[in-house]
């Protein structure tokens, strides 16, 4: 009792004063968030180098630097670093950071767990990318891994391994936000009381738990395959190739929704506050994420129309995913109600949600293409379907984190950010993405396939015009850089509790910065500080 | 074309070529082989190719209609409700009639989509009563095209690989000083886009393909046909096109296969069916087997049958 009490005493002085103690053996929500976030900032670099390589070799026609094989090893890496690196790790750093401070918890439910979850992650990703200096090479068969060509490739071993980690590391995650959410809520902060984000995150977490060991499965297979005479995937040994990518589909498509439904929950939190205005349908925009991530178990096989389903099977799997358009729609249209009567102003955090918004709808239109199989038949493998999860994901997943960066960096640091640094981050991401991504859909359109290094004269316009973007956009994302590291350390403009005007919610009721400990005593909640607390509907 | 669908001559045409007017006018409809700064699919040039790409503009437009009412609202709303022109924000959070209105709405709209997808489904699963059978193999890194049957009598002994061009596969080596731009046949860019042996066809005839591979998946693409269709080893896919107008259409493989998959394309030429059946019967001459071989020879030639049996 009195050791506990002491133990207790001492925390409460603020952050550990030695730099390994503090980072490496931190169990402070907060702080675990920062190293997620400056994780995933650190690999969003890394796959965004892979992804100059590939648009370099692209800009145009004949092969100018790299041989192909590099090429897909260029691919792959992009793939896998982007998903696994940057952005899921992003996302778990903002729901590190934000949902105690959202729900009025102390900390996470298992913090020693959160400590593990984080630090599994450099070594998966210090493993997978040490393949790129080994004697095998990086895996070149793509983020896909399709048996049996990811098994000609050397390194399949330490992919395994790696993405095994990644999942340990998701589902430890997982557990602790779905622990957090579920026991640790302030008295009178009820479930449907809580931040959209909040919302977003739990149902992400059951996604995850849902589909990690799905994949954790389809490549132990791979592995047996490759290295210990099992013939799962392979047809000569009785096995079905097709059969892995149903398994892999299976995890992949609720992995996209892992991927966008916390961003759904940031553009839900910061669109009310520039707007000030609550937001639109608050349950309907709960029950669209439940509803999209029901649906994201059913339509997996969108991914194999031309494997040669049977008919049924198109025809069911086309019209499950179609159905998806429209609890996607609720989302867009209330985003869009909830500005309409309100009162805007367009800090950078809002006009990266806008921008989400339209460039979202976007990738989602495409979607719903994609989404009719005979089209498909055309469209599958191509560049139209690069550039739809490019809009999905970069200017939707990777907009909507930016956009979270922005929105509770000066609750972070405590101090506000460059607004015109910011503007200047925002206005060349949102002009050379497009660049980059919207001539890809006419590319896919006439027909070139993705995943090639080389092709026809009759692509080169539209490839260079995508380079060019892709290098600017690339170059743009310094820009970013240089405004955290200014609002961290330069910055001279302190940041208010509240911070921006309309914020509402309980992460804006303690200081700012957020101190090392907070809500050690549960708030009081008044449902008028709540975002959602005198919502009906 | 039974339930529903795309009739590739149907009284459709009428509502779809409204639709589709400005972007058929991009892309232009009777072009097969892609071209700078190309917009948009293209009809193709077979029966069914023009489901997916009506399908393709249907679709584009609806959500060209509906990007614009919803991506209006919010420029309108950004504009009227902006802090800075005095707007004091309204409480509401609810309507029941806009919330009603936008999830039956688009329901309607995926109806429709879905009717006109299933039709097209319907008509491509329909691979019964061709007239003629060709295999594909897929390979790292080329294509092999086995003649199986024309007009209900097998075919012996016609059969070969297909691969990238030697102009194409030179100018494509790294730092191979060569320029992609010089690569012409018939006064068409080629680059990549050409084979040593390109698989001749018929026009105007059902014609089955049955699609594997033997090392790893590939796909068999030309978009001129209007579909891909996956070769993957240890499976037998099926699929059909009836070709409408002689041209040499050319595609690619389309499922990532190693390090040469961006260099095997895919080149079909179809010709009359006069051209055609004088071409396979030099063909089957010049393969037959010499009569001193004969008795070897007949049991090879079993083996194409065999290859269409799964
Ligand atoms: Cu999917
Ligand atoms: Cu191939």
């Amino acid at each position: 009792m009195a050791h506990a009490a002491t133990h207790d005493h001492h925390d409460h002085h603020g952050a550990p004063s030695n730099f390994f103690v503090r980072w490496c053996m931190s169990t402070n929500h907060k702080d675990i968030g920062t190293l997620y976030l400056v994780f995933a900032l650190v690999m969003f670099f890394i796959g965004g180098s892979f992804a100059m390589v590939i648009r370099a070799e692209l800009f145009k026609p004949g092969l100018q630097l790299v041989q192909p094989y590099f090429f897909n090893e260029m691919t792959t890496m992009h793939a896998l670093v982007m998903i696994f690196g940057a952005v899921m790790p992003a996302f778990v750093g903002l729901g590190n950071w934000m949902i105690p401070l959202m729900i009025g918890a102390p900390d996470m439910a298992l913090p020693r767990m959160n400590n593990l979850s984080f630090w599994i992650m450099p070594f998966a990703f210090a493993l997978l990318l040490s393949t790129l200096f080994s004697a095998g090479g990086a895996p070149a068969g793509g983020w896909t891994m399709y048996p049996p060509l990811a098994l000609q490739g050397g390194s399949v071993a330490q992919m395994v391994f790696a993405i095994h980690l990644m999942g340990i590391s998701s589902i430890m995650g997982s557990i602790n936000i779905i622990a957090t959410i579920l026991n640790m809520r302030a008295p009178g902060m009820d479930l449907l009381k809580m931040p959209v984000f909040v919302w977003s995150w739990l149902i992400t977490a059951f996604l995850l738990i849902a589909v990690m060991p799905v994949l954790a499965g389809a490549v132990t297979m791979l592995l047996t395959d490759k290295y210990f005479g099992t013939s799962f995937f392979n047809a000569a040994g009785g096995g079905d190739p097709v059969l892995y990518q149903h398994i892999f589909w299976f995890f992949g498509h609720p992995e996209v929704y892992i991927m966008i439904l916390p961003a759904f929950g940031v553009i839900s939190e910061i669109i009310p506050t520039f707007a000030r205005k609550p937001i639109f349908g608050y349950k309907a925009m709960v029950f669209a994420i439940a509803s999209i991530a029901f649906l994201s178990f059913i339509v997996w096989a969108h991914h194999m129309f031309a494997v040669g389903l049977p008919l049924g099977a198109e025809v069911f799997f086309m019209y499950a995913t179609m159905l998806i358009a429209v609890p996607t729609g609720v989302k867009v249209f209330n985003w869009v109600s909830t500005m309409w009567g309100g009162s805007m102003t367009f800090e950078t955090p809002m006009l990266f949600a806008i921008a989400f918004v339209i460039l979202f709808t976007i990738g989602g239109f495409s979607g719903l293409m994609l989404a009719l199989a005979p089209a498909d038949f055309q469209y599958h493998d191509t560049y139209f379907v690069v550039a739809h999860f490019h809009y999905v994901l970069v200017t939707g997943a990777v907009f909507s984190i930016i956009a979270a960066t922005y929105y509770w960096l000066p609750k972070w640091t405590g101090r506000m950010y460059s607004e015109f640094w910011g503007k200047m981050h925002f206005w060349n991401s949102v002009i050379w993405v497009n660049v980059l991504f919207f001539p890809q859909h006419f590319l896919g359109l006439a027909g070139m396939p993705r995943r090639i290094p080389d092709y026809n004269v009759a692509f080169a316009n539209f490839n260079m015009i995508s380079s060019i973007g892709g290098f600017l956009f690339g170059a743009s994302q310094l820009i970013f850089v240089g405004v955290l590291i200014h609002a961290v350390w330069g910055s001279k403009k302190k940041a208010t509790d509240r911070v921006w005007e309309g914020a509402k919610g309980l992460e804006w009721t303690v200081p700012s910065p957020a101190p090392f400990h907070t809500f050690e005593v549960p708030p009081v909640i008044n449902d008028d500080e709540l975002a959602h607390g005198h919502v009906d509907h | 074309m039974t339930s529903g669908g795309i009739k590739p001559h149907g009284i459709k045409r009428a509502v779809l070529s409204g639709l589709g007017g400005a972007l058929a006018l991009f892309g232009g409809s009777a072009m097969a082989n892609p071209k700078p700064w190309q917009l948009n699919m293209t009809r193709g040039a077979s029966e069914w190719s023009s489901v997916p790409y009506h399908l393709n503009n249907i679709a584009l437009g609806v959500c060209v209609g509906i990007g614009i009412l919803v991506f209006g609202a919010m420029f309108i709303a950004m504009f009227r409700f902006r802090k800075s022109r005095g707007a004091v924000a309204e409480k509401w959070t609810h309507n029941t009639m806009l919330e009603v209105v936008w999830t039956t709405v688009p329901v309607i709209i995926l109806i429709t989509l879905a009717y006109l997808a299933t039709g097209g489904l319907t008509s491509f699963a329909n691979t019964t009563g061709s007239q003629m059978t060709v295999k594909v193999t897929g390979y790292q890194w080329k294509w092999r095209y086995d003649y199986v049957d024309y007009k209900g009598k097998p075919i012996d002994h016609v059969g070969f690989m297909s691969k990238l061009d030697r102009l194409s596969d030179e100018t494509r080596q790294l730092d191979s000083g060569m320029d992609p731009n010089a690569v012409q046949t018939d006064g068409e860019n080629t680059y990549l886009l050409n084979v040593d042996k390109p698989l001749v066809v018929p026009v105007g005839t059902k014609i089955r393909f049955v699609i594997t591979a033997g090392d790893v998946i590939h796909s068999w693409w030309v978009p001129a046909l209007g579909w891909k269709m996956d070769a993957i080893p240890g499976i037998v896919n099926a699929a059909w096109t009836n070709i409408e107008k002689p041209g040499v259409y050319r595609g690619q493989c389309a499922e990532l296969c190693g390090q040469d998959h961006g260099f095997m394309p895919i080149v079909v030429k179809a010709v009359p069916e006069a051209e055609f059946e004088q071409w396979l019967a030099q063909q089957q001459a010049a393969n037959a087997p010499k009569p001193a071989a004969a008795a070897p020879a007949t049991a090879q030639a079993t083996t194409p049958a065999q290859g269409n049996q799964g």
